[in-house]
């Protein structure tokens, strides 16, 4: 399945590399003397932390959500497995095989 | 010529093992754009231009649910803000080039390439060219990691789509977030985005994710505020 080669997307690419841009040119193109704001530096210290959680959670519990579910429940299994791997490991690649293996083995099982 | 001097051999070898680390995370970031459903050609056009894996990752999660522009955008600002602290980091290196090349170098900044410049070099050392190094490295670093997704995505392009490799991109969230909960406060931070976000995934155009993370960093920032102050007392 490939979304549409639409328009919307290309301009939302172009929109996120010019974010991008900015974000890298920041300092490097304003003047000399300009400081990081203390309130900056202490956000940026919490992003991560605060993003990735954000962004794991709603793909792990809701998405292809089986008709009459209210959570994915094997992708939850799957993603407690991969969390557990990756706490342990800190291996990108380990937590991957851990989390899509256990996914293949419960849809097979058909859980 | 400049691709002859010392530095810019020495850049090369300085550069190839934080490459040749990065290899895998970008045959993954490929695979997983055309497996989520994004058009081959534009996953490859937003490597090239975005250039940043986990930035890339969440908004391809992003459009293949086809969240509006607007929360694309903003989520990849925000997963890209480090990238402000390398460009304070670096500015003082970049000064007295031209604005050409600044913008050049700025766009090719990757974390890597920001730990690499800033062990290796004093800011304002002309002994040093810098110029010459930092082109070498971050230019085979651009070449390697858009050549390694675009495998990637050819890869993606192979996989039948019932092997749901679109969890792949939580799955490699999942792994870069234990690296970064360094202290209790980073700790409060991601279980009270996790909350944020469960109560807040019904809200439409996955304006959640938004409220979700702005929630944790609030509540990241104000900790560290008051552990600042309990210190300073």
């Amino acid at each position: 399945m490939t979304l549409a080669n639409d328009g919307m997307t290309i301009l939302t690419i172009l929109a996120a590399s010019v974010v991008t841009v900015l974000a890298r040119a920041s300092f490097i193109m304003l003047p000399a003397d300009t400081k990081v704001p203390t309130w900056l530096t202490r956000a940026l210290k919490f992003v991560a932390a605060a993003v990735l959680p954000a962004l794991i959670l709603p793909d792990v519990l809701f998405r292809e959500l089986p008709p009459g579910e209210i959570v994915n429940i094997a992708r939850v299994i799957a993603a407690t497995i991969a969390a557990i791997v990756a706490w342990r490991t800190r291996s990108i690649f380990a937590t991957l095989g851990a989390g899509m293996v256990t996914l293949w083995c419960l849809k097979w099982l058909s859980v | 010529m400049f691709p002859l001097s010392p530095h810019f051999r020495q850049g090369l070898k300085d550069g190839i093992p934080s490459v040749a680390g990065m290899i895998p995370f970008a045959l993954i970031v490929g695979t997983a754009s055309t497996a989520a459903g994004l058009d081959p050609w534009l996953a490859l056009a937003m490597s090239l231009l975005v250039y940043a894996g986990a930035s890339q990752l969440a908004a391809i999660g992003l459009i293949a649910q086809s969240a509006p522009m607007l929360i694309v955008v903003t989520t990849v600002l925000v997963v890209n803000l480090r990238f402000v602290m390398y460009s304070a980091a670096l500015a003082p290196y970049f000064r007295r080039f031209s604005t050409h090349k600044k913008w050049l170098f700025a766009f090719l900044i990757t974390d890597h390439l920001f730990a690499l410049v800033t062990t290796k070099f004093k800011a304002d050392d002309p002994a040093k060219n810098i110029s010459d190094y930092y082109a070498a490295v971050s230019m085979m670093t651009w070449v390697v990691w858009n050549s390694m997704v675009a495998i990637g995505i050819f890869a993606g392009t192979l996989v039948p789509k019932n092997y749901s490799l679109d969890f792949a991109i939580p799955l490699v969230f999942l792994a870069l977030v234990f690296p970064a909960l360094t202290s209790r406060a980073h700790w409060m931070t991601a279980m009270v985005a996790a909350i944020a976000a469960f109560f807040t995934a019904s809200l439409p155009m996955k304006l959640g994710l938004i409220v979700a993370a702005l929630t944790g960093v609030i509540v990241g920032a104000v900790m560290d505020a008051r552990q600042q102050r309990l210190k300073q007392r």
